[in-house]
């Protein structure tokens, strides 16, 4: 019920009043409502709810979210490489 | 960026899992309080890729699962007139009643339709005006904003054949009643990223400081998941308890303003009964005096049937976090998507479904399911 997609804004319009969008979706396009997030702009993300944009996604948080995670999978990569005796690492870790 | 993909990578998936396993060193009990999640992470089986002594246990985030039976009577009811036209998420159609449910009305000539927005019940609404357009609002916090500009459009268009028979649900108050339950085994919480989406985390983090329980905002993606499980395992490991935004390409401390202001409009708080749980005081939201008139429990009248849930569903267990899933005998034997005995084995969200469409095999390996 809580299910909310990310989706592209291509394009903004009035509908009687109320911000509308189409939101590409991969390869589907759908309306979606912007009275929710006012601050919405073409080209942005959002997650849509039930035809509701709820939210526009941070592309800053989101790259700052990855690069986090990067970071740990480089490191998890060294400490496992370190750890490991060399026919496990040609293997993976995750056999180990 | 998609913000899809990027979330699903398996190596960081792997890195995160292995730094989860370097750091735990006790058992744990951690729920993730939305059924979303709980889908996520029984589909990419982190639940057996984890230690098993990091025990994940599935919450009530799944308002379709929470509808209480007399409400759903209460649906069938109002459906069952021929003067209604009967709109629905399509979720709440095979959820038993206590004696039908809303397929059956409609297989019975109801005219009962499924729609994936509100919008569309007020369009069904501007093209029937000789008839009366009930939709079924169930949701959280997440969807309650939709449904108060649903209102609010009707109100706008000046409709007189349009109500909403509200049945949302509030997160934090069930999260309030599991902490104080004697019988509470949960540890941390993955908190909903969608519901905190509208509503932000600023309750969240009374509650954390209430009960010394920490709280880690998540979202529904595979590294989302792992990330917010590594957070808590950190800060119980180190006798933390607070709120930490995982999700924060989504939630922001104070939430969507826009959509608060719309759900504060429309609707106020009651008191709800949760199937399984019980009666949680202002754990609803229902419909302001001032908008009567699109309230479908004013107009029509009904009153709550009473019914209480079948006795043989351990649904109750299964949403408070006591029991898994397969522990019921009537798991995929007398109880399946197709014919369910309660809730959680009809929703795209429920536990019991979720285990039912990734984990049967298990069941069936050991003869357990016929």
């Amino acid at each position: 019920m809580c299910l909310a997609i990310p989706g592209k804004i291509v394009s903004i319009e009035d509908a009687a009043g109320l911000r509308q969008a189409r939101v590409q979706f991969g390869g589907i396009i759908r309306e979606a409502s912007l009275e929710l997030v006012p601050e919405a702009q073409i080209g942005d993300y959002v997650l849509v709810h039930v035809g509701f944009a709820i939210s526009r996604i941070d592309e800053d948080e989101a790259k700052q979210t990855l690069a986090d995670l990067e970071q740990m999978a480089r490191l998890t990569e060294e400490v496992g490489a370190d750890e490991m005796p060399e026919h496990s690492v040609q293997n993976g870790p995750s056999r180990q | 960026m998609r913000y899809i993909d990027e979330f699903r990578d398996p190596r960081l998936a792997k890195s995160l899992i292995a730094d989860i396993v370097r750091h735990v060193t006790r058992p744990w009990v951690l729920m993730e309080i939305c059924g979303g999640q709980t889908h996520t992470l029984v589909r990419y089986g982190f639940d057996e890729l984890l230690p098993r002594y990091i025990e994940l246990v599935h919450g009530p985030g799944c308002p379709v699962c929470v509808t209480p039976l007399d409400r759903v009577d209460k649906a069938i009811a109002i459906a069952s007139r021929p003067d209604v036209i009967f709109v629905s998420y399509g979720d709440m159609l095979r959820v038993p009643g206590s004696k039908s449910d809303l397929f059956q009305v409609k297989a019975a000539g109801g005219d009962v339709r499924v729609v994936y927005s509100p919008c569309e019940a007020v369009k069904i609404a501007e093209a029937n005006p000789d008839r009366q357009i009930v939709f079924f609002g169930v949701g959280f916090e997440t969807t309650a904003p939709a449904h108060a500009l649903t209102v609010l459009q009707a109100h706008r268009l000046g409709l007189l054949n349009f109500s909403l028979l509200a049945s949302h649900v509030l997160v934090p108050p069930a999260i309030e009643t599991l902490l104080q339950s004697p019988r509470n085994r949960v540890q941390g919480f993955i908190a909903p990223g969608h519901v905190c989406t509208i509503v932000g985390y600023k309750e969240y983090e009374q509650l954390a400081a209430r009960h010394h329980v920490p709280i880690v905002v998540g979202g529904f993606e595979p590294t989302d998941l792992l990330e917010a499980i590594r957070e808590l395992i950190l800060q119980l490991e180190t006798g933390r308890a607070e709120v930490v935004n995982q999700y924060a390409r989504s939630v922001s401390r104070a939430g969507n303003l826009a959509a608060q202001q719309a759900i504060e409009l429309v609707f106020e708080r009651c008191d709800r009964r949760w199937r399984g749980i019980g009666f949680i005081p202002k754990s609803g939201m229902r419909i302001r005096a001032e908008f009567a008139q699109y309230d479908a429990e004013r107009v029509f009248g009904i009153e709550e049937s009473g019914a209480e849930e079948a006795s043989e569903c351990i649904a109750a267990d299964v949403l408070m976090g006591l029991k898994k899933p397969m522990d019921c005998p009537a798991f995929g034997s007398v109880c399946v998507p197709e014919s369910p005995l309660g809730a959680p084995m009809v929703s795209s969200e429920g536990a019991c479904a979720a285990y039912y469409r990734y984990r049967r095999h298990e069941t069936q390996a050991s003869g357990e399911v016929h």
